[in-house]
C-alpha cells in the first residue's frame, strides 16, 4: 500500500524531525503531567473500587458502638431501630500475647467469631486454615500480617493472657477482614505488625473468659440503602447508654477506614496540583515553540497563501503539529501513568491489608488525561496559530520590521557605562520581551518548585519524627492498664526489674463538643511535674499543665471552632459518665492527633474518683531491659506495652520507603521540566539570535564570548528563577501539606536550608545540561552563511 | 609593502555528487595602504576569496601569509585573534545588533581591541556624531552602514574587507558609504578590498581584479583614480 502524503503532511513531518530535540522536550513534560495525573486517577480509582469490592463481599458495617458489657436480649431492641438492616454483637478486648523468640510482650485485638456459622458483618477472609472447631475454645485464627512477622503458621501455639490467665491457643487459620485494612495498635500512630496484630477466636472462647455469657460489648451494624448514620447512631447510644458506651460511631470515623479513605483523597488532590503544572508548562512551551516557528516560516506561510492554501487548511496544518507533539506526550504518559498507578497500587497493597486487589483503569483517566494535555497544548498555540492565519500573504513575503529597542533609563546612569556591549545585549533582550522572560523564568521556578516539594518531604518527616519520638516523648515504654487503678500502682511498675523512673496518666474516651460539632477524642490527663511525657506544643516545647480547664490542640480548636477562654461541652464516656462545661485554658500546635490535657486532679475531680491512672510510662535501664521485659509478660493487669524505639524504627521504615520512592519520580519529573523549559528557551534564543552571534564571531569574538551572551541570558533567569522557585516551592509544599493534612497526622511545613540549596543545584545541573547542548550548537554556526542573508 | 599575500588559492566544495570549484589557483597580493575592488558575476569567487583572506574560510589548498605569517592551518582560536586584532569586515546587509545603539554597536569592538578609536570618533570619521544613540531601526540604510563600517574600522584595522557594502543602497546613500570608505583609506591607510557587482566603483580603485570562473581573469590598474563623490550610476 503507498501512502500519500501531501507536501504540507511532508512538510510537518520534516519540521516534527527538524525540531525534534524540542519536540521531544516538550512531549516529556506533557507525558511527565499526563503519568502523574493517570498515575494518581488510576492509583485512586483502584484503592476506591478494592475498598468497596472488599467491603461489599465482607460486610463491613456501617455503625459500630462498644460498652462495657450489655445483655444479648438488648440486641432484638437494636435491631428494631428504623433503618438498621442487620445488627450483630461481638466481644472485642485488647490482650497481652506472648509469643516464643520474641522479647516483648506483644499486644493484639481479640475478635470473637459466632460460635455456630458465619458472620454476615464484619466477617473475616480466610487467607489459609480453618475457622476455630465449633466447641474449640483454645483454637485461633490470626491476622496475616501478625503470623508473617512472627514466623507464626497453621498449629503454632501462642500465649494470650485472656482477663489476667495466660492460655495456650493454637493457631489454625490465617486471615484478614475489611475492619482492619490498617491495623493499628490503640493510642498507635503507625502499624506495627510484630508488636500489634488481631486475633480471632470462637465467641465460647471469649465469652467463658471475660465472663461476657449472654452478653456482649461491641455491636456492629449496616444500614438499608440511603438511611442516614446520625438518627441510627443516637438512638443506639440511648439503648446503650447505661452499659458504659464510649458512644456509637459511624464508618467515617471508623480508624482503618480512615486512613483508607484520607489515601483516596489524597490521591485525588495529587491529581489535581502537579498534573496542572506539568500542563501550564507544556503550553507556555508549545506556545514558545509554534511562536518560532512560525516567525521563521513567514515567508512560506506567504508563499502557501500565495498558491491558494486557505486560512484553515494552513491552521490545520500548523495544529496538526501541536497535536503531534502532544500525541507524543500522550502516549509516552499514558504508558509511564499506568506503570505508575499499578505500582502506586502495590505500594497501598503493602502499606493496607486486602484479599485482592482490583486494577481495572476505567478508560475515563485516560481520556481526560489525554483531553487535558490536548486542551492546554492547543491553547498554548492558539495566539502563534493566529498569528500565522492573520498574516496577510502580501505582508508575509516581505521580513518582519526590526524589533525596536529603546533605552531605559538604567542605560543612561553611570553605572550602565561599566557594563560591557555584550551583557548590554543580555539586559536590553531582556527588557525587550520582558513577557517571554518572565514566563521562562517562570517555568525554570515551577520546576524547582517541584523538586523543592519532592525534596521537603524527608525533612518534613524528620521534623514529625523528631518532634513526636525525641522533643515530646521521653519515655523508654509506655504500659497500658486493664482498668484505671489508684496511684500506687506506679509503686508497683518502679518495682519492676531495670525501671529507673516512672511517670502516670489516666486516659478517659470522651466527647468534646462546642455547638453543633462533636467530636470523640480521649482525655490525657497529666500531673504537673510530669517530664517523661509532658504536654508539648511543637514550638513551645514542654508546657506546665494548667490546674484547670482543657489544653486542647489547635487543629481540635479549629474543628470545634473554638479559642483560648471559651467553654466547650465535655462528656466522660467512662465511670460515672460526668457532663459538664470547661474552659479551654490553653491550645497547642501538635504533628500527630489531637489530643486533649487536663491536670490530673482536675480530671479526678471531674470524674468524681480519686487520683488513678490507666496509662504508665517509664525509663529502662538498657542493660537490664530483658529481665524487664520477662517481667512484664508476667504481669496481669497491662493490657498493653508499646516501646518509643520501635515506634520510631516503624515510622522510618514505613514512611521513608515510601517517601523515598516519591522523592526518586518527582526528582525525574522535576529535571524533565526543566529540562524541557530551559532547552526550548535556549535553542529558540539560538534560532533568533545565529545570525546575531555569528557577526560577532567573525567581528572577532571567540566562542566563548559568544556562548555569554547566548548562556548569560538564561543564567540571568536562572538566577531571579532560584529565589522565585524557592517561593513557590515554599508555597506548594505549603497547599500539599494542608491538603494532605488530616486529623490524625499534620505535616509540617519544614524546609532545611541545605534542602533548598540541593533543589537548587538540581536545577542548575539541569540547565547546565541543556547549555552544555546548545553550546555543542553554538560552536558549528555557519559564519559565511549569515552574512549573506537578510534576516 | 605587501600586507596579505595569497599563493595557489583552491577551493572546491563537494556537495553530493557535484563537486564546485569556486577557486582555482588563485595568487593575489595587497598592498599596504591600497584599495582594491574586486568585481565579477556572481559564483565567480570574489567572496570565496574574501572569506579566506579575512579568516572566515580555509582553502582546499594554496597559503595565505599576512604579514609574512602563514594564517592557513591556525587554531580556531588563532583566526578568531587575526579577525579580532587584524581585520574588519563590512556585509552586504550590515549585520548590526539591533539591541544595541550605533555608539555600542561601536564599542562592541572596540571593547575587545588593542588601540581602537573612541566610538565616537569612529562615528565621527563617517559622519555619524549626531547619530550616537540610535538603535539601528531607527537609523536609514545608508547609516546602518556606515555605522557598521565605523565598527569596521574602530579598531584600527590592517586590512577592511567590505562585501557589497552598497548592494542593499540606492545610488545616493551607496554614495556616502563609498565616501566614507574612501576617507578611512585615505586618513588611516587601511588595506580595503571591496566586492561589488557595479563596474562604476572600480574607478575609485587603486587596481582592480576581474574575476570570472573561480580565476582572476585579469588585473586593471587604475592610474587616474576618482573620488567617490564625483561617481554616479
Amino acid at each position: 500500500m503507498v501512502i500519500k502524503v501531501s507536501p504540507l503532511g511532508r512538510k510537518l513531518l520534516r519540521d516534527l524531525w527538524r525540531l525534534k530535540m524540542q519536540v521531544l522536550a516538550i512531549a516529556l513534560v506533557i507525558a511527565s503531567g499526563v503519568a502523574l495525573l493517570i498515575m494518581a486517577l488510576t492509583s485512586g480509582e483502584a484503592l476506591r473500587e478494592t475498598t468497596n469490592a472488599y467491603y461489599e463481599r465482607y460486610g463491613f458495617a456501617d455503625v459500630f458502638a462498644s460498652v462495657k458489657r450489655a445483655p444479648e436480649r438488648l440486641m432484638e431492641k437494636i435491631s428494631r431501630i428504623p433503618g438498621v438492616k442487620r445488627a450483630e454483637s461481638r466481644i472485642v478486648h485488647i490482650v497481652t500475647v506472648d509469643i516464643s523468640h520474641f522479647a516483648e510482650p506483644a499486644t493484639a485485638r481479640v475478635v470473637s467469631l459466632p460460635s455456630s456459622g458465619v458472620a454476615s458483618l464484619n466477617n473475616i477472609a480466610l487467607r489459609k486454615g480453618r475457622r476455630p472447631k465449633r466447641e474449640r475454645v483454645d483454637e485461633a485464627v490470626i491476622g496475616e500480617r501478625f503470623a508473617v512477622a512472627h514466623q507464626l503458621e497453621i498449629g503454632d501455639r501462642i500465649l494470650v493472657l485472656l482477663n489476667g490467665r495466660q492460655r495456650p491457643v493454637f493457631i489454625v487459620g490465617v486471615a484478614l477482614a475489611p475492619e482492619f485494612i490498617y491495623v493499628i495498635a490503640p493510642g498507635g500512630i503507625m502499624p506495627d505488625d510484630q508488636r500489634f496484630g488481631v486475633i480471632w477466636m470462637n465467641r465460647d472462647a471469649l465469652a467463658g473468659a471475660f465472663d461476657m455469657e449472654e452478653a456482649f460489648n461491641d455491636v456492629s451494624i449496616s444500614l438499608t440503602r440511603g438511611t442516614d448514620a446520625e438518627p441510627v447512631i443516637d438512638k443506639l447510644d440511648a439503648l446503650l447508654e447505661r452499659y458504659g458506651t464510649v458512644g456509637a460511631f459511624a464508618r467515617d470515623r471508623q480508624i482503618s477506614n480512615r486512613f483508607v479513605q484520607n489515601e483516596i483523597d489524597q490521591a485525588a488532590t495529587m491529581a489535581v496540583v502537579l498534573p496542572a503544572i506539568f500542563m501550564a508548562v507544556a503550553a507556555f512551551l508549545t506556545n514558545m515553540i509554534m511562536t518560532r516557528l512560525i516567525a521563521t516560516e513567514r515567508e512560506e506561510i506567504g508563499l502557501f497563501k500565495a498558491f491558494g492554501y486557505s486560512n484553515a487548511s494552513i491552521a490545520w496544518h500548523y495544529v496538526k503539529m501541536v497535536l503531534a507533539i502532544a500525541v507524543l506526550g500522550i502516549a509516552a504518559g499514558f504508558g509511564l501513568g499506568s506503570w505508575l498507578g499499578q505500582f502506586m497500587l502495590q505500594m497501598y497493597g503493602e502499606n493496607f491489608q486486602f484479599p485482592f486487589l482490583i486494577y481495572r483503569p476505567s478508560p475515563q483517566s485516560f481520556a481526560i488525561a489525554a483531553l487535558v494535555s490536548v486542551a492546554a497544548t492547543l491553547l498554548g498555540s492558539m495566539t502563534a496559530v493566529r498569528a500565522a492565519v492573520i498574516l496577510p500573504p502580501a505582508e508575509a513575503m516581505r521580513p518582519p520590521a526590526p524589533p525596536t529597542y529603546h533605552r531605559s533609563w538604567f542605560s543612561k546612569t553611570k553605572m550602565a557605562n561599566a557594563v560591557d556591549a555584550p551583557t548590554r545585549m543580555i539586559f536590553r533582550r531582556l527588557a525587550r520581551w520582558p513577557v517571554s522572560a518572565a514566563l521562562s523564568m517562570f517555568g525554570i521556578a515551577l520546576s524547582l518548585s517541584v523538586l523543592l516539594l519532592a525534596l521537603q518531604w524527608d525533612d518534613a518527616i524528620n521534623e514529625m519524627v523528631d518532634d513526636f519520638f525525641f522533643r515530646s516523648h521521653h519515655q523508654d515504654a509506655t504500659i497500658s492498664l486493664f482498668a484505671a487503678a489508684p496511684a500506687r500502682v506506679l509503686h508497683d511498675i518502679s518495682a519492676l526489674p531495670g525501671v529507673m523512673s516512672v511517670e502516670g496518666q489516666r486516659i478517659v474516651a470522651a466527647r468534646i463538643g462546642h455547638a453543633h460539632v462533636v467530636r470523640r477524642q480521649a482525655i490525657v490527663g497529666v500531673t504537673g511535674e510530669a517530664t517523661l511525657v509532658p504536654v508539648h506544643d511543637v514550638s513551645r516545647g514542654a508546657i506546665a499543665i494548667p490546674r484547670e480547664g482543657v489544653v486542647i490542640s489547635s487543629t481540635l480548636a479549629d474543628v470545634l471552632g473554638v479559642s483560648y477562654g471559651d467553654a466547650v461541652k465535655l462528656e466522660i464516656l467512662e465511670g460515672r459518665r460526668p457532663t459538664g462545661e470547661i474552659r479551654v485554658v490553653d491550645i497547642i500546635e501538635t504533628y500527630i492527633d489531637t489530643p486533649i490535657y487536663m491536670h490530673l486532679d482536675a480530671l479526678s475531680r471531674v470524674m468524681r474518683e480519686s487520683r488513678q491512672m490507666n496509662t504508665v510510662h517509664v525509663r529502662i535501664d538498657a542493660t537490664r531491659r530483658h529481665l524487664f521485659l520477662a517481667a512484664l509478660k508476667e504481669t496481669p493487669r497491662l493490657s498493653a506495652v508499646s516501646f518509643r524505639k520501635a515506634g520510631v524504627q516503624m515510622f522510618r521504615d514505613t514512611v521513608e520507603k515510601n517517601i523515598m520512592v516519591f522523592i526518586g519520580f518527582y526528582t525525574i519529573f522535576s529535571c524533565l521540566l526543566a529540562f524541557g523549559v530551559i532547552y526550548n528557551t535556549l535553542r529558540i534564543a539560538l534560532s533568533e539570535r545565529g545570525r546575531e552571534l555569528a557577526t560577532l564571531r567573525v567581528l572577532g569574538f571567540s566562542r566563548a564570548e559568544v556562548s555569554y551572551i547566548l548562556l548569560g541570558e538564561s543564567g540571568v533567569l536562572v538566577l531571579v528563577a532560584l529565589p522565585v522557585g524557592i517561593i513557590c516551592g515554599i508555597l506548594l509544599s505549603g497547599y500539599i501539606a494542608e491538603q494532605f493534612s488530616t486529623e490524625l497526622f499534620r505535616v509540617p511545613l519544614l524546609i532545611k536550608d541545605a534542602t533548598a540549596g540541593i533543589a537548587a543545584i538540581g536545577v542548575v545541573l539541569t540547565v547546565s545540561l541543556c547549555a552544555l547542548i546548545v553550546r555543542r550548537r553554538l560552536d558549528q554556526l555557519d559564519l559565511i552563511e549569515v552574512l549573506k542573508t537578510r534576516e | 609593502m605587501i600586507a596579505l599575500s595569497a599563493r595557489g588559492l583552491s577551493k572546491t566544495y563537494v556537495m553530493g555528487e557535484i563537486k564546485i570549484d569556486a577557486l582555482r589557483a588563485v595568487d593575489l597580493d595587497l598592498y599596504e595602504g591600497e584599495l582594491v575592488v574586486l568585481l565579477g558575476p556572481s559564483g565567480s569567487g570574489k567572496s570565496t576569496l574574501l572569506n579566506i583572506l579575512g579568516g572566515l574560510d580555509v582553502p582546499t589548498a594554496g597559503t595565505v601569509t599576512f604579514r609574512g605569517a602563514d594564517i592557513i592551518g591556525s587554531s580556531e582560536a588563532a583566526l578568531t585573534g587575526y579577525r579580532r586584532d587584524h581585520v574588519g569586515f563590512v556585509f552586504q546587509f550590515y549585520n548590526l545588533i539591533p539591541s544595541l545603539t550605533a555608539r555600542e554597536n561601536v564599542a562592541l569592538v572596540t571593547e575587545i581591541s588593542r588601540d581602537p578609536f573612541s566610538p565616537e570618533d569612529a562615528l565621527g570619521l563617517v559622519g555619524l556624531e549626531a547619530r550616537l544613540d540610535h538603535f539601528p531601526a531607527q537609523l536609514s540604510g545608508g547609516e546602518q552602514q556606515r555605522v557598521a563600517i565605523a565598527r569596521a574600522i574602530a579598531k584600527r584595522p590592517d586590512i577592511l574587507l567590505c562585501d557589497e557594502p552598497t548592494g542593499a543602497l540606492d545610488s545616493e546613500t551607496g554614495l556616502l558609504v563609498l565616501e566614507a570608505l574612501e576617507r578611512v583609506n585615505k586618513e588611516l591607510h587601511t588595506t580595503t578590498a571591496v566586492i561589488t557587482h557595479n563596474a562604476i566603483i572600480a574607478d575609485m580603485a587603486d587596481r582592480t581584479f576581474h574575476f570570472a570562473d573561480g580565476r582572476i581573469a585579469r588585473t586593471v590598474i587604475n592610474d587616474h583614480k576618482r573620488a567617490a563623490r564625483e561617481m554616479s550610476w
